[in-house]
Parts: C-alpha cells; sequence; structure tokens
C-alpha cells in the first residue's frame, strides 16, 4: 500500500512557503528556534524540523504553554518563531498578551488556516478573528503577506525585527504576484495598479484574487480602479491610505476575514480620523463559515474576485 | 546549615515581611497573606543560594533565576531585595503608585530583578520553562526556579506545563509550590481541592520533595538534593498564609486585595518587632 497524499504538504501555499523561509533564514541567524503544537506537517515547519531538529522544539497539543515558554525564551535572547493554526493561537491569546505583548518580548506567532480560506475542515478551524485581536494587543505588528515572494522577504524582516509579530500564512495555493527581490518594509503597502475613481485595498491572499478582478474589469469594462495591497494590517500605512483617499471617490476593503476589527476597520479608522471617504467593507460579515473547498466558500460568502467585480460594477452605475 | 546562617535568614525574612507589609500598607492595597506564606523561600533563594549583592547580579547570563508565578506576591519580590539592601526601601515603598516601577504585579519592564511578567496565574510557571529550555538548549549554566500557588495548580496551563518540562528532561527547573491552602475566596478544599497533589506531580514525571516552607533548614536540604536522573523537580512547601502576623494566619480574608488600617499595620509591625522609627512613620501616615 503506498502512503496516503498528505494535503498539508502541496507546494505553492503561504504555509509551505513560510516553512522553506524560515529554514533558509534560520542558517545565517542562529538565534531562530521553532515551537511547534504538533502541526509542523500542516504549517510548512516540517522543512524546519528536518534540517534543525535540536532548534525544533516540540510543545505538543498546549499552546497556552507554548506561548508563555516562547516569551520565556525570547526573554534569554532567542528568537522563538511559535507556530500553530490561527484558532489555536487564539487560544492562547491571554498567554499572548502578557507573557509577549505586555512585556514587549521578541516572540513571532506565525499561523496558518486564517479565514475561509482554510475550507473543507469547517468552522471551527477557520479562524476569522485572528487580524482583530492581535491588532488589539500593544507592541504587536501583524501581517498578512500576499505569495511565497513576499512570504521569504517578510520572514527575513521580522526576523531582523525587535518585538512581537503575528503573521498569517494560508492553506491553499497561490501564484506570485510579488517580485522576489522586493524587501518587505513592515507598515507600508504596495500598489499593484494605479487606476481611478475607487481604491481597492486588499491583505493576505485577497489581495492576488483582487488582481485577477481587476485584469478582468480593465478587459471587459474599461474600468481600472487602484489596488493596494497592504500586508501590514498593524501598524498600517496611513500616509498611503491618506495619499489615496486624496485621489478616489470610494474604498473598497477586500479580506478573508470578519469585517469587524481586521483590514476593514483599520482603514476605516485611519480614513475617518484623516481623511474621510466612503468606504465599502467587503469580509465575512458576521457569519460562521462551514465545510466546502476555498473556493466555493468565498464565492458563497461573496469574497471572490466575481463579488469583487460586481461591486465595482455597482459603483460605476 | 548551621544555626547561625539561620538566624541571620530569619532576621532578613522578618525585615522583608516589615517592609512589605508597610508597602501595601502605603499603597492602599495589596495580597499580604500570599506574601507573607511565600517570603521565606523567596529570602532562602535571593540571600543563601543566589548570594545576591548587588543589582548587576541580574546582568549575567549564567546564573540562577526565580520567577514568581503568583505575581501577587510581588512586594515578597521587592522588600526581600530591599531587606538585603539590594534595592532601596525607600523606592519600594511606592509600591503600586502612579510613576513607580513597582507594579502590583510583578512587571519585567524597567526592572532587571524580574523575570517575568505575572498576574494572570500559570504563565510564570511556562516562562520558568521557557527560560530553563534555553539555558539547557544554550549550554549555560544556572537553574531556574518558580513559585507558585496551590490555586495556581487549578489552571490548566500548569499541567500542560508539567507535561513538557518532563518530556524535555529538565532537570535545571525547579518549581516551588507555596502550599498555604488558601485560595482568594476560600481554602483550595472548598474550591477544587488540589490533593493527591504529590502522587499527581510524580505521576507526571517529576522528582517530588515535601517540606515545611517557612524552615530554613528544610528549604536548604530540599534545593541542594541531588538527583541521579533528568527530571525537573517539584518542591511542595507546606506554608502559612499570613505567616509572622498571628490576626492574618490562616484567614482567608487575608487574601486580599486589602487596605490595611493603622490599627492593623502597627500591630502587625509590632509583633514582627520592627524598630519604633518605621512604626512612628505609619501612625503619622495620612
Amino acid at each position: 500500500m503506498n502512503n496516503p497524499t498528505l494535503i498539508a504538504k502541496s507546494a505553492g501555499s503561504l504555509r509551505e512557503a513560510f516553512g522553506k523561509s524560515i529554514t533558509k533564514i534560520a542558517r545565517i541567524n542562529k538565534k531562530i528556534v521553532i515551537l511547534d503544537a504538533d502541526l509542523a506537517g500542516g504549517t510548512g515547519c516540517h522543512h524546519f524540523l528536518k534540517k534543525y531538529p535540536k532548534r525544533f522544539f516540540q510543545c505538543g497539543i498546549a499552546e497556552q504553554n507554548m506561548i508563555s515558554v516562547s516569551a520565556g525564551m525570547a526573554s534569554l535572547g532567542l528568537i522563538p518563531f511559535a507556530t500553530t493554526f490561527a484558532v489555536f493561537a487564539l487560544r492562547a491569546f491571554e498567554q499572548a498578551r502578557l507573557s509577549i505583548s505586555y512585556t514587549n518580548l521578541n516572540v513571532k506567532i506565525v499561523a496558518s488556516h486564517g479565514g475561509l480560506d482554510t475550507g473543507p475542515d469547517g468552522a471551527s478551524a477557520q479562524c476569522i478573528e485572528d487580524l482583530a485581536c492581535f491588532r488589539s494587543l500593544p507592541n504587536f505588528v501583524v501581517l498578512s503577506p500576499c505569495d511565497s515572494n513576499e512570504m521569504f522577504q517578510a520572514v527575513k524582516t521580522i526576523a531582523k525585527h525587535k518585538g512581537p509579530v503575528y503573521m498569517r500564512t494560508g492553506r491553499s495555493n497561490v501564484e506570485n504576484i510579488t517580485k522576489p527581490a522586493r524587501k518587505f518594509v513592515i507598515g507600508k503597502g504596495l500598489v499593484l495598479n494605479k487606476g481611478k475613481k475607487i481604491c481597492i485595498i486588499s491583505t493576505g491572499m485577497q489581495s492576488s484574487i483582487a488582481l485577477k478582478a481587476i485584469k478582468k474589469l480593465k478587459k471587459l469594462k474599461k474600468i481600472s480602479p487602484t489596488l493596494i495591497h497592504m500586508p501590514t494590517i498593524k501598524p498600517i500605512d496611513k500616509e498611503l491610505l491618506i495619499k489615496m483617499s486624496k485621489k478616489h471617490k470610494v474604498f473598497i476593503t477586500f479580506e478573508d476575514h470578519n469585517i469587524f476589527g481586521g483590514l476593514g476597520s483599520a482603514v476605516s479608522e485611519v480614513l475617518s480620523e484623516n481623511a474621510p471617504n466612503k468606504i465599502i467593507r467587503m469580509g465575512i460579515r458576521d457569519k460562521i463559515g462551514k465545510s466546502g473547498e476555498a473556493k466555493e466558500l468565498l464565492k458563497e460568502y461573496k469574497i471572490d474576485g466575481e463579488a469583487l467585480i460586481n461591486q465595482v460594477k455597482k459603483i460605476y452605475k | 546549615m548551621n544555626i547561625s546562617k539561620i538566624k541571620i535568614l530569619k532576621e532578613l525574612s522578618n525585615q522583608a515581611r516589615i517592609y512589605s507589609l508597610m508597602s501595601i500598607f502605603y499603597a492602599g492595597s495589596g495580597h499580604p497573606g500570599g506574601v507573607l506564606s511565600c517570603i521565606d523561600l523567596i529570602t532562602y533563594l535571593y540571600a543563601y543560594k543566589f548570594r545576591i549583592k548587588k543589582i548587576s547580579y541580574f546582568n549575567k547570563i549564567n546564573r540562577n533565576r526565580l520567577i514568581l508565578s503568583k505575581g501577587h506576591s510581588a512586594p515578597a519580590i521587592y522588600s526581600t531585595l530591599a531587606a538585603l539592601k539590594v534595592l532601596r526601601y525607600k523606592d519600594i515603598i511606592n509600591l503600586r503608585k502612579i510613576d513607580s516601577i513597582f507594579q502590583g504585579h510583578t512587571c519585567r519592564i524597567n526592572t532587571p530583578w524580574v523575570e517575568a511578567s505575572t498576574g494572570s496565574l500559570g504563565q510564570g510557571f511556562s516562562f520558568s520553562i521557557g527560560q530553563a529550555l534555553t539555558l539547557k538548549f544554550l549550554k549555560k549554566k544556572g537553574r531556574v526556579f518558580s513559585i507558585i500557588g496551590d490555586g495556581e495548580m487549578q489552571e490548566g496551563q500548569v499541567w500542560e506545563g508539567l507535561m513538557l518540562a518532563a518530556q524535555h528532561k529538565l532537570r535545571n527547573l525547579v518549581t516551588i509550590l507555596d502550599y498555604n491552602k488558601l485560595q482568594s475566596d476560600n481554602f483550595n478544599k472548598k474550591i477544587i481541592n488540589i490533593e493527591p497533589v504529590k502522587q499527581k506531580i510524580l505521576s507526571f514525571n517529576w522528582n517530588v520533595l515535601e517540606i515545611d516552607g517557612h524552615s530554613f533548614y528544610e528549604i536548604d536540604k530540599s534545593i541542594n538534593k541531588k538527583f541521579k536522573n533528568d527530571k525537573p523537580t517539584f518542591i511542595i512547601a507546606h506554608t502559612i498564609k499570613g505567616k509572622g502576623v498571628s490576626f492574618m494566619e490562616n484567614k482567608p480574608l487575608w487574601h486580599g486585595s486589602l487596605k490595611m488600617s493603622v490599627d492593623q499595620i502597627i500591630s502587625s509591625l509590632k509583633e514582627l518587632d520592627a524598630n519604633n522609627k518605621l512604626i512612628e512613620e505609619c501612625k503619622n501616615y495620612e
């Protein structure tokens, strides 16, 4: 009998990109260690385990302990990357608060399985609240890169950054839309398309969906909205948002996350305080997920490319 | 450990008790009961085992560490260091005041003598495991001690940590249970009984010792006990909540957070044989 095909290890996903990136970067940065809660196969950390078994700390299915342990390790100068699924990072949220955030310790929490992209495992595993929760913790930087190229650069940057970081990876495969050599700067957005009237702000894997949708719009309708990929949810690129607000009539935020507390909220906060504009928040509208393929779910919850195209068309009517 | 050394430690811990209660009195809030139960353990570690003489002790990497996981007993840490003249009495007396670094629960920021920010039970224990893992990984010397409360044993995180520390064979880890049998609202037994705690911890693959947590002789013996295995060590220290002040001893109400009256602080200080200058100071405090 052949071994079963493990879905987790399919190439091209952000979690695999994370696993490969951290393994590469750890070759030079000897302070990097990984903490895992029995999910190395699913978070991409199996790459690291294979190469650096002594720097890989298995913590078992006990995330609360793992997060405080990682803080203890950071207090003695290591750079711990504590890895799990996003929902289980939330399980240790209060540990992240006191042991990491309140003490400003150099721990990176990297979580896969964010949003409906998690797919068939269903609602319990689909974390649609992580960006909101971690955004509320002082000292935390919150990231959601969009592709494998950006993931590598982001890992490189956060390994150097002193302080707590929460970073979302992803389960499904995603194409590269950014260049491999582009340096990742925390707090900077990336203009993927310069357009008019509408400014779309997206994060994570939604950015590649949005880019495809814009290409379609250009072809079919000769409509070209601006598209900004916002890999840093906190601190958000305030300067860029204000600049764009002056040039556009309406904003659309586009994320695989609850509409409360994530990218949509972060953009709304900056604009309403500094450069008020109309904002349409596209995200999960305070609903619970369910089983299904990622594509099917994004369609049903109206955060796929088609939903974005319809939203843009509606504005033009 | 000889009698003269025990006498010195007793004097130090008595002074630390006086400073703790005074700082809680001045703060107008705090948790005296649990401070008085763990203060002999802290005095032994800081004065005799770690031999801390200056603040610079805390800058070294190869050294012993203590994490107070029951963070509400923070004054015990500050006042022991003040009794050792490592910190100044006039500074630690600003406990819980705005602009003071002496926070109500131990906080790591701007305080090299605090290893971990604690106050949410269970976390300091896990933090100590992280430090012990790191020292082992980096092949550094020193042991990591933590003091945890008996009510704290009800946190699930503690049992996660107990499993992990045994799994990773952390022989450099020592956890001391300040077993005063009382928690915030009542006796452990009336909330959730943690017994049989010795059997429980033994079954988690730790070395377990049971001592009188107010006997320096027994504390010394347990801390220096050598084991021929790689297991972490758990010391069940039977203690008395409110130890040293008769009207506080074994009384659930003295857990806190509470405000001490002038009468209460003065009779506490008299019982602890504090010098008259300190008693006068309290009398004149509005």
